[in-house]
C-alpha cells in the first residue's frame, strides 16, 4: 500500500474537495456537509484506536476543530480525507499518551532470549489451533485488545498505525517523528512482544 | 547440499518481518528457509508470529454489530456548533 489511507478511501473525495472553498469562507452548511461526508470514517478510526465511543467522538470533534483552524495550511493537491485522517490519528495518539497508565512492562521481558550461540534460550512451543477453540470470537478479540494495551506505548503506537490503520512505514515514521528504520524495528518488536503475551493462551493452558 | 553453516535462531527471528513482507533478498531467503528445515522451534516461532499479526488485526477490526460509517445526527450538530463557535467573527 502506498499513498492511500484505507480507512477513508471510500469517502466520496470529489464531494469533499468541492467543499474546501466554502469551508475557507466559513460557510456553516459546508461544515455540516464535511462532517456528514467524512465523520463515519473518522469515527471508525478513533473507535479502533481509543475503544470508547465518547472518547472517539471527542477526538473526531477535535480533529475538525483543528482542521478548520489550520485550513490555510491544507495543500489542495492532497486529498482532504487523507489530511483529516492524519489529523484524527494524531488526535487519538495524543489522547492515548495522556491516559493514565500503569507502569510499563520492560520490553526485554517480552522479547525472545538467546544463548551465546544464537539458539533460543527456551524453544518455542507450537501454538495449538484447538487452544483457542473454546473461546468465543468476541472474547478472543477482547483478550488480544487487552494484550495490545499491555505493550509499552511507543510500541503499541507503531503496531496500531502499521498493522491496524495500515499506514506504510514512511507515513508512520512521519507521524511519529521517527526514522523508517526505527519504525520497522519497533513494529517487529511490538509483534514479538504481543506474541509473547499471547503465548500462554495459544501454546498451552489459558492464563 | 551446502556445507555453509546455518544462520542462527537469533538471525532468523530478526529477519521474520522482512521474510513475511517478501523483502528479503533471494540468498537471505534461501538461508532463512534452510534454517526452518532443521529447526522446529523457529518454525513454531514463525507460525505464532504470523498468527499474532492476524489476531492483532482481527481484534480491532469493526464487527458486524459495531456502529457503521453513518454519523450520529447529534454528533453532526455538536461538531457544527463547535466549529461555528470557533469561527472568528468577521
Amino acid at each position: 500500500m502506498s499513498g492511500t489511507l484505507p480507512s477513508v478511501e471510500a469517502t466520496p473525495d470529489g464531494a469533499v474537495e468541492g467543499l474546501v472553498a466554502r469551508l475557507r469562507r466559513g460557510d456553516e452548511a459546508a461544515y455540516e456537509e464535511l462532517v456528514r461526508l467524512t465523520g463515519g470514517r473518522l469515527l471508525a478510526v478513533a473507535r479502533r484506536m481509543l475503544g470508547g465511543e465518547d472518547d472517539a467522538q471527542d477526538a473526531v470533534q477535535e480533529t475538525y476543530l483543528s482542521a478548520i483552524k489550520s485550513l490555510d495550511r491544507f495543500d489542495e493537491r492532497s486529498q482532504m480525507s487523507t489530511w483529516l485522517h492524519r489529523i484524527c490519528v494524531n488526535a487519538c495518539l495524543m489522547r492515548l499518551r495522556t491516559r493514565r497508565r500503569r507502569p510499563e512492562r520492560s520490553m526485554d521481558d517480552l522479547l525472545p532470549q538467546f544463548v551465546e550461540d544464537g539458539h533460543q534460550r527456551t524453544p518455542t512451543r507450537a501454538w495449538k489451533p484447538e487452544a483457542s477453540a473454546g473461546i468465543e470470537a468476541e472474547e478472543l478479540r477482547a483478550l488480544v485488545r487487552e494484550k495490545i494495551e499491555e505493550l509499552p506505548a511507543a510500541y503499541r503506537e507503531v503496531l496500531m498505525l502499521r498493522d491496524i490503520e495500515e499506514l506504510d512505514t514512511e507515513q508512520t515514521a512521519e507521524m511519529l517523528g521517527l526514522t523508517p528504520a526505527a519504525v520497522k524495528t519497533r513494529l517487529h518488536r511490538a509483534r514479538q512482544a504481543l506474541r509473547t503475551l499471547l503465548e500462554p493462551t495459544f501454546a498451552g493452558g489459558r492464563e | 547440499m551446502t556445507n555453509q553453516p546455518y544462520i542462527t535462531c537469533r538471525q532468523l527471528i530478526d529477519f521474520i518481518a522482512d521474510y513475511l513482507d517478501g523483502t528479503l533478498e533471494a540468498s537471505a531467503r534461501r538461508e532463512f528457509e534452510r534454517h526452518l528445515g532443521v529447526c522446529p522451534s523457529c518454525v513454531a516461532y514463525l507460525e505464532s508470529y504470523r498468527r499474532t499479526v492476524a489476531l492483532g488485526k482481527a481484534a480491532l477490526k469493526p464487527t458486524e454489530d459495531a456502529p457503521g460509517p453513518e454519523v450520529p445526527a447529534g454528533f453532526v450538530a455538536a461538531v457544527k456548533r463547535a466549529l461555528v463557535e470557533q469561527k472568528p467573527a468577521t
